[in-house]
């Protein structure tokens, strides 16, 4: 059952610049403000000045500070901040109490030095502990940057650390998709006079810019809120953390050590680092040499008995293809985690789409069915996983979550499950009665769910050979009978197919009498369900099907879509999941609502996309 | 690593399925002595998996009795690195030919070595590609014809040694499809070695690429183009074992005993356990052409395994921090509750 969240902070956001009186704060809040409202947002500033005008440099009393309000429905300056940026450990002190939860730091780490922590009167020499901050921080070297890209300018040493506050600028304009030339004509008139510092801070200024795309800076600008929450112990947590939350908990309810072999890759590798550290808990997190080896390694695992993941993004998806194949058809369990960003190819590594939906599906050579899920939202990532491990470890199969950019960066507060709250995952040993000599073939299956059985290397008489030839039904032995093939093609793709009665039946939310029906699948959860309220509340009626277990689908989908008039599939790709659908039920028409832009929807979008379909079925 | 030599038998160790490579085959030798090495070690054939890419050597795990996987090409070396690190219990054997180890699977090949994961990697090297009927392979000397290159190729081929040594391997060994006897103390020497040890086996595939090693190989003159190098051993060959290699310079020379004033106290004594690996290169790139061949056992340093030391850090994480369960760290972290 999927909590009703409602995106709150969708569109808007606060930045809080906060440095030293003489680093130019106020300017550079100033320009993103000027910038924002070029884009045509609403905008709200409050300058927050030091009471002293001459406080010693790097002192707590000299700290300036600008926060920004960006957006639509902008009311106010806020009461706190989405993203501050600290300039010096004097900042980072005053200004911590501003952050929101799961908000993001972003400070100057050069200026963190031992004489920088002592002006601060911090006592010991790491700020960030001592001040308890659990918050990302992205450390970037904003002093050394400024330097290097002023190396040849000719100015002296003071004017080029002027110019620190325009790299901040920079980096905070890549986070917010700001283009840089408002900012650049406002520098212009701003230092008019002054043509060789006009052109330093537009070469700070492209620095950080380009910093922020070089390192694949992320923050989260979307916050999903949920009413009402249910009594319990709660913690703040993004999608990927959740992600890899629920891999453990998979772990922990199947009795088998977990195994990632990853790569790096935006906007996944927080998986990655989320279960290096749960080494604690007992993971074993490998970083492979490239994609093909993090599935490969992961396939090696599973063979090997752990509960084996591999964590990616499109592209290396893609790479991944060949070696998933071979789970198929070596039937073993195995997850893989695609946090889907925008394409083809390299194309918006930091950005969202859910356009690797027909990839999951079918990008593979031969008949290879999977498996498919998708979280609805950052906390439903741990209830996906979880589902995910549970399918593949229970029907001895690869399975794809469709994770994306924007859960797994989008954070929300959590209720930490209860220790009985998810169900044990049985795994299918080998009966009894065939663990002596000679009496087990490794593709006997269980008759009713047609998984095959997994024996654990390192077990007396269980020693068998699988490998990605086509295998006898019977013996397991290599097979290039042509009615056997067709047997053991048809036997997988059943062995899928029998997961739908395996899997929960698929919920109607919003006006379950309406003669529309509103589809989605995946991230999109959020928006669609605020959409739908809205579009009823507006007397529009709309049911909601939002979809997260894909292939196969639920029992009862069929079902569902027979008693709507309309129905409407929205998502962020040209149609992936309507095609599906359409190729499924032939008998419906499924109109669609598409975005392809590298961005969620927005709530707006979707209601007018609805309310126009609809308008003009009526001509 | 614990042995028991009388608890099993070649036979133990080999699958009930005929095999199916073509006859004459260099396979056929090295399966044999792999078969005896395993029974020579004693470790039961169900603590055993044999791990193999694409390629005609890599049909050999359905030629086992013990634990096998015949996976995709290029890839066994990832597949063993996961297999190992997840069941660190099992002795874990990769097979590949010189196309699947050093061409398609060369990134997982040199990464495996460097991070020295505790497998035994047997490479196959036949100078071709037999499956896909004679294509020449990263082995193939340069102007090979081949039905891939029909005038000659025109590129320099890898020396499996040279690969190792470059991705700082720790364990090197060499042996001829026909010496049964040095491939089987070679294969069971790679299985004592505790970290990545690659052995380069030259087979012969009698189809495609038939006597391509026989200008070593041939017995008329294998004795005068090989040596067999033995920890601890003077290094002398020859049919009569009249010959030696000592030190010129920074560089090895190949001499006659009693000739030009040579005695066996200039032989050189070969030392496999030195760290230091440039002997053991200059002796691993001998070609078999001014110097000998070299086979047996080049390199055999002990190092840190990948293996054992994920498990350790796991280990030692886990007594340091003391969570029993996710639960556990997660309440441990920043949380609130609502009543």
């Amino acid at each position: 059952m999927l909590d009703k969240p409602t995106i709150k902070t969708l569109e808007k956001v606060v930045v809080r610049f906060s440095g030293d009186s003489g680093d130019g704060m106020q300017l550079a809040g100033n320009i993103f403000t000027n910038v924002s409202a070029a884009l045509g947002n609403q905008v709200s500033t409050f300058p927050d000045y030091p009471a002293e005008i001459r406080a010693p440099q790097g002192s707590l009393s000299g700290v300036s500070g600008f926060q920004v309000s960006v957006g639509t429905g902008v009311h106010t300056p806020g009461d706190s901040c989405d993203v501050l940026v600290a300039m010096n450990p004097a900042a980072l002190k005053q200004n911590i109490k501003f952050l929101k939860p799961g908000g993001v730091i972003i400070v100057d780490i050069d200026s963190f030095k031992e004489a920088d922590l002592r002006k601060a009167l911090f006592t010991t020499d790491n700020a960030f502990k001592e001040l308890g901050i659990t918050a990302q921080v992205l450390e970037v070297p904003v002093t050394s940057m400024t330097k290097a890209a002023l190396a040849d300018s000719g100015l002296d040493n003071k004017s080029i650390l002027k110019c620190r506050n325009i790299f901040a600028l920079g980096l905070v304009c890549w986070l917010f998709d700001r283009p840089l030339e408002t900012a650049l004509h406002h520098l212009k008139n701003k230092f008019a006079r002054k043509p060789a510092i006009f052109e330093a801070n537009a070469k700070v200024l492209d620095a950080g810019f380009n910093y922020g795309h070089n390192i694949h800076a992320t923050v989260s600008t979307y916050r999903i809120e949920s009413p009402d929450p249910r009594p319990g112990v709660y913690t703040d947590i993004n999608g990927n953390t959740a992600t890899a939350w629920g891999l453990i908990m998979a772990s922990e309810k199947c009795g088998r050590p977990l195994f990632l072999g990853s790569y790096p890759i935006t906007p996944a590798t927080d998986i990655l680092h989320e279960l290096a550290k749960r080494k604690d808990l007992g993971v074993k997190a490998c970083q492979m040499e490239d994609e093909i080896a993090g599935v490969c390694s992961a396939i090696g695992a599973s063979y090997a008995g752990n509960l084996a993941v591999t964590s990616t993004s499109g592209p290396g998806l893609a790479l991944k293809s060949e070696g998933i194949g071979l789970a198929v058809i070596a039937e073993l369990p195995l997850v893989v985690i695609d946090v889907q960003r925008g394409g083809p190819s390299t194309g918006l590594p930091t950005k969202t789409e859910q356009t690797d939906l027909m990839q999951a599906l079918y990008g593979r050579n031969g008949e290879s069915p999977v498996a498919v899920v998708a979280p609805a939202s950052p906390t439903d990532c741990f209830t996906m996983a979880f589902e995910a491990c549970r399918i593949a470890v229970e029907h001895m199969t690869p399975v794809i979550l469709l994770s994306d950019a924007f859960i797994g960066n989008g954070s929300s507060a959590w209720r930490i499950p209860e220790a009985d709250e998810f169900p044990q995952i049985k795994t299918p040993d080998v009966p009894e009665e065939l663990r002596v000599p000679g009496a087990w073939r490794p593709y006997m299956r269980d008759p009713e769910t047609l998984v095959r059985y997994w024996a654990v290397p390192g077990t007396e008489n269980l020693a068998h050979r699988l490998g990605g030839l086509e295998k006898d039904f019977n013996t397991g032995a290599i097979s290039t009978d042509p009615a056997n093939h067709a047997r053991m093609v048809e036997t997988r793709r059943n062995k899928i197919a029998r997961i739908a009665t395996d899997i929960p039946g698929q919920e109607v939310l919003g006006n379950p009498e309406a003669d529309t029906l509103l589809v989605g699948w995946g991230g999109t959860y959020g928006h669609l369900h605020t959409a739908a309220d809205e579009l009823n509340a507006q007397g529009t009626p709309v049911a909601l099907a939002h979809f997260r277990y894909i292939n196969p689908l639920p029992e009862n989908t069929g079902e569902i879509f027979s008693r709507y008039k309309n129905i409407i599939v929205a998502e962020l790709n040209t149609g992936m999941f309507a095609d599906y659908l359409q190729a499924r039920f032939p008998q419906h028409f499924f109109r669609r609502i598409n975005k392809i832009e590298g961005q969620p929807f927005m709530v707006s979008e979707v209601i007018k996309g609805v309310k126009d379909i609809l308008q003009q079925m009526q001509k | 690593m614990e042995t028991n030599t009388n608890s099993f038998q070649a036979s133990d160790y080999k699958s009930d399925q005929p095999v199916r490579w073509c006859p004459g085959c260099g396979d056929h030798a090295i399966l044999n002595t792999l078969h005896k090495a395993m029974a020579e070690l004693g470790i039961p054939p169900h603590k055993t998996a044999v791990i193999s890419g694409i390629g005609c050597s890599s049909r050999l795990p359905y030629y086992m009795n013990t634990y096998g996987f015949h996976t995709i090409h290029g890839r066994a070396a990832a597949i063993a690195t996961g297999f190992k690190v997840a069941n660190p219990e099992m002795t874990v054997w990769q097979i590949s030919g010189d196309g699947d180890g050093l061409a398609i699977g060369g990134n997982h090949f040199i990464h495996a070595v460097r991070r020295n994961v505790n497998i035994n990697m047997l490479l196959f090297n036949n100078k071709i590609y037999g499956l896909t009927k004679g294509q020449y392979s990263p082995t193939s000397e340069r102007g090979f014809v081949s039905k891939s290159s029909p005038y000659g190729t025109t590129e320099d081929p890898f020396i499996p040694a040279e690969l190792v040594f470059g991705a700082r391997g720790n364990f090197f060994a060499r042996s001829i499809d026909v010496e049964l006897k040095i491939s089987q103390e070679v294969l069971a020497a790679a299985a004592r070695h505790e970290g990545a040890s690659v052995v380069e086996i030259l087979q012969n595939c009698v189809i495609f690429n038939n006597g391509i090693h026989n200008p070593i190989t041939d017995r008329e003159v294998r004795a005068d183009r090989t040596i067999h190098l033995v920890h601890g051993q003077k290094m002398l060959f020859g049919k009569d074992m009249n010959h030696g290699l000592v030190q010129d310079g920074f560089l090895l020379k190949a001499v006659e005993l009693g000739k030009d004033g040579y005695t066996i106290d200039d032989v050189l004594v070969h030392d496999a356990h030195t760290k230091s690996n440039f002997l053991h290169q200059q002796l691993a790139m001998m070609d078999g052409k001014e110097l000998p061949l070299a086979i047996g056992v080049i390199r055999d340093v002990n190092s840190l395994t990948y293996d054992s030391e994920v498990t350790e850090q796991v280990r030692a994480v886990k007594a340091k921090k003391g969570f029993d369960s996710l639960r556990q760290m997660i309440l441990a972290g920043d949380t609130w509750t609502v009543e």
